[in-house]
């Protein structure tokens, strides 16, 4: 289990980082780092340093070794069983014998990057075969849907790239209204807007999956508004994406909100002041000062939305939705989750996975790094 | 005077607690780890009636069950002292060789067992079975005398019942059925292909052999029997399907035997959909003789890395668990109880009617784990209408035959 949820947690030391360096960097970047020296600061970091090592570094490690090896041969014995319904001759794995295999090389039997190739991850050889025999683009793609880790893939990315931006723009909308309501109601209402952040996400997906159950209150209303008996939210596939998609902007949409409305109190009251002087409508005062001054949180959002988003996983559970919906962190729980585990295949989705965060995050990272680099010289 | 009585009460009830558990030892670490349903919660609460003194029984009743077991006996000691498995995932425990031959445990504390309850392998005890389980059909009875038909005795009879219920308008979605992508699901395939005759293997070998004629029409029936379902079928597990059917909205489905007792409990339907719902036997299907449908046992099994001692502490206080004492009006409904003083009910005919009309037990195969997985994964893209049956059957043996390769099963 270990070996996988290294890949779920990859990108958590950015999450609790950044924040800091957004405001370290807004106030005095310079000297901040400079008045440190080496030997306070040498004590200063170890602590974080060494548990990144222990707890993101060598499960990683351990990941990506699990994934170059498949188990041993194993040496399989005739024998019969027997129960309360009679006897039959099956098979059992010869413990003894494989055991002396295990013993002689623990790690199991090298694979190299066979398994990363396999039908269940790459594919290498059936996407080269599809490709081939293909009759257009369209009948490519749909033989590529066919294959698991493709098929996780496309919906992965569909999820994070169409949550991310809307989970922005929601929470961007929700912190302005909220931050314009006088004080006695401000309370109240940042509590209700934050529930949906505070639910655990299984929870949170087993609700709504009953709601909107044929029989329950969401799914009769709309069978009711559109006249349909047979509408069904869960046996489409699109509608399925469409449901998974709200679901996670309903969840997410609370901590965008939550970090913008903490940046809308820090806004230079002067700025706005003298842009309503030079005549700017209240629209041109968002457009123009408030988001421009809000650009470094929206960054900030972007690349923890785009890690979550990635690893999209209990929604899927909750919502039962795996026959038309599932993800990369889905696949790692299936393979480890059934009778017989496959430890290799996760590891190696696992890895698959920790590369997809590392390009996904690639362009926020260069355009921070950017940032910083051109605002301290 | 009264401190003294005070003791003499708070004595007397530690010594008859004593006293009632006797289980036979005095102490040790029990710990036990099994599936989350009524009848494996009786035996778990039995086996704890052992915990008094210096004794230790704790238990872990979970449906992830499969998912920590392996993992808890696999270190030593072991976290887990007993496992509550059945024919399937006993197999991934001794797959991983962490589960020991109970021989010597049976033959000095095991007296009451009957032979029927010890799973041998290969001539070893390696687990003590304590109920039955199939899946057989589950019928209403005003519904059928509604329609003016015999109670289905096959697949194409639920078909052509179906449809009759269905154009007298009595019910929109008359079958229902544990379609749920993944597990639920590859178990109605497995069953489907039992009863039309299927062969999984090469014989002799690890070879999927799956994508034939029998494949076809099994995958083919269950299609059919999803047109007469609730169009969230691949969203329904066995929970659901009974929540569905005391609704009264199913009026056919083929249900496992430890499930009807909660059906008719007087709980959670009306009186009269419980007084209609009757169990019938297993169903055939093709014109075969063949239940389709496939036979489980639950039983427990003991952990090799743990100490003698707490091996044998373990064994008794699952004994006890299992001891005949446990059944009362409560508990007999439950289950198809294995031990002496279980008394069938109506509630259990479908069970036995598997077991008379020679219904397979589910394959216990060092394999079959990994087939299950692959079915449950694949056959959904048939179900709604992606491929045509030979491509999601070869789908199948493709993520099989890659599983089976990465588990050293085949080369």
């Amino acid at each position: 289990m270990s070996l996988a949820l290294g890949a779920c947690c990859a990108g958590f030391p950015g999450y609790l980082r950044l924040p800091s360096i957004e405001i370290g960097r807004r106030l005095e970047p310079n000297r901040y780092v400079e008045s440190m020296k080496h030997r306070p600061f040498f004590w200063f970091v170890l602590p974080s340093t060494l548990a990144m090592l222990l707890f993101i570094a060598l499960p990683i490690v351990s990941v990506v070794t699990q994934s170059l090896y498949i188990s041993h041969d194993q040496v399989i014995t005739e024998v019969e069983n027997c129960g309360p319904f009679g006897c039959t001759t099956e098979t059992k794995v010869d413990s003894q014998a494989t055991q002396a295999l295990r013993e002689a090389e623990p790690l199991g039997k090298w694979n190299g990057l066979g398994t990363y190739f396999n039908r269940g991850h790459l594919a290498v050889s059936e996407v080269a075969f599809a490709w081939r025999h293909a009759s257009g683009i369209g009948d490519f793609a749909s033989r590529l849907m066919n294959l698991p880790f493709y098929k996780a893939l496309a919906f992965t990315l569909t999820y994070a790239f169409v949550v991310t931006p809307l989970t922005i723009v929601f929470g961007f909308m929700i912190a302005v209204a909220v931050n314009t309501l006088s004080a006695k109601y401000k309370g109240p209402v940042i509590f209700f807007s934050l529930l949906p952040m505070i639910v655990t996400p299984l929870i949170g997906s087993l609700i709504l999956f009953w709601m909107i159950d044929a029989e329950g209150i969401i799914g009769a209303t709309l069978q009711y508004l559109t006249n349909n008996p047979n509408l069904s939210l869960k046996a489409s596939t699109v509608l399925t994406w469409v449901m998974l998609m709200v679901y996670g902007l309903w969840h997410a949409a609370p901590f965008a909100f939550v970090v913008f409305y903490a940046g809308l109190q820090t806004m230079p009251q002067d700025t706005l002041e003298s842009a309503m002087i030079d005549g700017a409508s209240r629209w041109q005062r968002i457009r123009y000062v408030v988001i421009p001054h809000l650009m470094p949180l929206v960054t900030f959002v972007a690349l923890i939305q785009l890690m979550d988003n990635f690893r999209v996983f209990e929604p899927i559970v909750g919502f039962n939705a795996e026959a038309h919906a599932t993800s990369l962190s889905w696949i790692i729980y299936n393979d480890i989750g059934g009778e017989t585990r496959l430890l290799s295949s996760a590891a190696t989705t696992s890895v698959l996975t920790i590369i997809g965060v590392a390009i996904l995050l690639s362009p926020v990272l260069v355009r921070t790094w950017r940032d910083f680099t051109r605002k301290a010289h | 005077m009264l401190k003294k009585i005070l003791i003499g009460v708070a004595l007397t009830a530690v010594y008859s607690s004593a006293v009632q558990a006797d289980c036979g030892f005095t102490a040790g670490n029990v710990s036990i780890i099994g599936n989350e349903f009524p009848a494996i919660r009786t035996v778990a609460a039995g086996a704890e009636t052992c915990g008094v003194g210096d004794v230790s029984v704790k238990s872990n009743l979970t449906a992830d069950h499969q998912k920590l077991n392996v993992a808890g006996m696999t270190t030593d000691p072991a976290a887990y002292s007993v496992a509550i498995i059945a024919n399937s995932s006993l197999v991934s425990l001794m797959n991983e060789d962490v589960v020991r031959p109970l021989d010597d445990l049976v033959a000095k504390y095991g007296q009451n067992l009957k032979k029927s309850q010890l799973i041998t392998v290969g001539g070893n005890v390696m687990a003590v079975a304590f109920m039955a389980n199939a899946q057989t059909l589950l019928y209403r009875k005003d519904i059928l005398e509604e329609i003016g038909v015999e109670v289905p005795t096959s697949y194409e009879e639920v078909l052509a019942a179906a449809k009759m219920i269905k154009d007298k308008g009595l019910m929109e979605n008359p079958v229902g059925g544990a379609y749920k992508a993944g597990w639920n699901l590859a178990q109605e395939f497995i069953n489907m292909y039992m009863g039309f005759g299927g062969e999984f293997y090469q014989p002799g070998t690890a070879q999927v052999s799956i994508n034939n004629d029998n494949g076809v029409a099994a995958i083919e029936m269950l299609k059919e029997l999803t047109a007469y379902m609730n169009p969230d079928y691949l969203t329904y597990d066995s929970n659901a399907t009974s929540v569905e059917w005391e609704a009264g909205k199913v009026a056919l489905m083929s249900m496992w035997g430890s499930r009807v007792g909660p059906l008719k409990d007087g709980e959670g339907s009306t009186a009269e959909i419980e007084e209609n719902t009757i169990v019938a036997g297993p169903l055939t299907v093709g014109g075969n003789s063949l239940p389709a449908t496939t036979l489980w046992w639950d039983g427990f099994t003991v952990a090799k890395n743990v100490s003698d001692e707490d091996a044998a502490a373990s064994f008794q206080a699952m004994m006890k668990g299992i001891d005949p004492s446990i059944l009362n009006d409560e508990t007999m409904p439950l289950a198809v109880w294995l031990m002496d003083g279980y008394e069938p009910s109506d509630i259990s005919a479908g069970v036995f009617a598997a077991i008379e009309a020679g219904t397979t037990p589910y394959p216990m195969l060092p394999y079959q784990g990994l087939l299950h997985t692959a079915l449950g994964a694949e056959l959904p893209d048939f179900l709604q209408g992606k491929e045509d049956a030979a491509k999601t059957l070869a789908d199948v043996e493709a993520a099989y035959t890659e599983a089976a390769k990465e588990k050293g099963f085949l080369n």
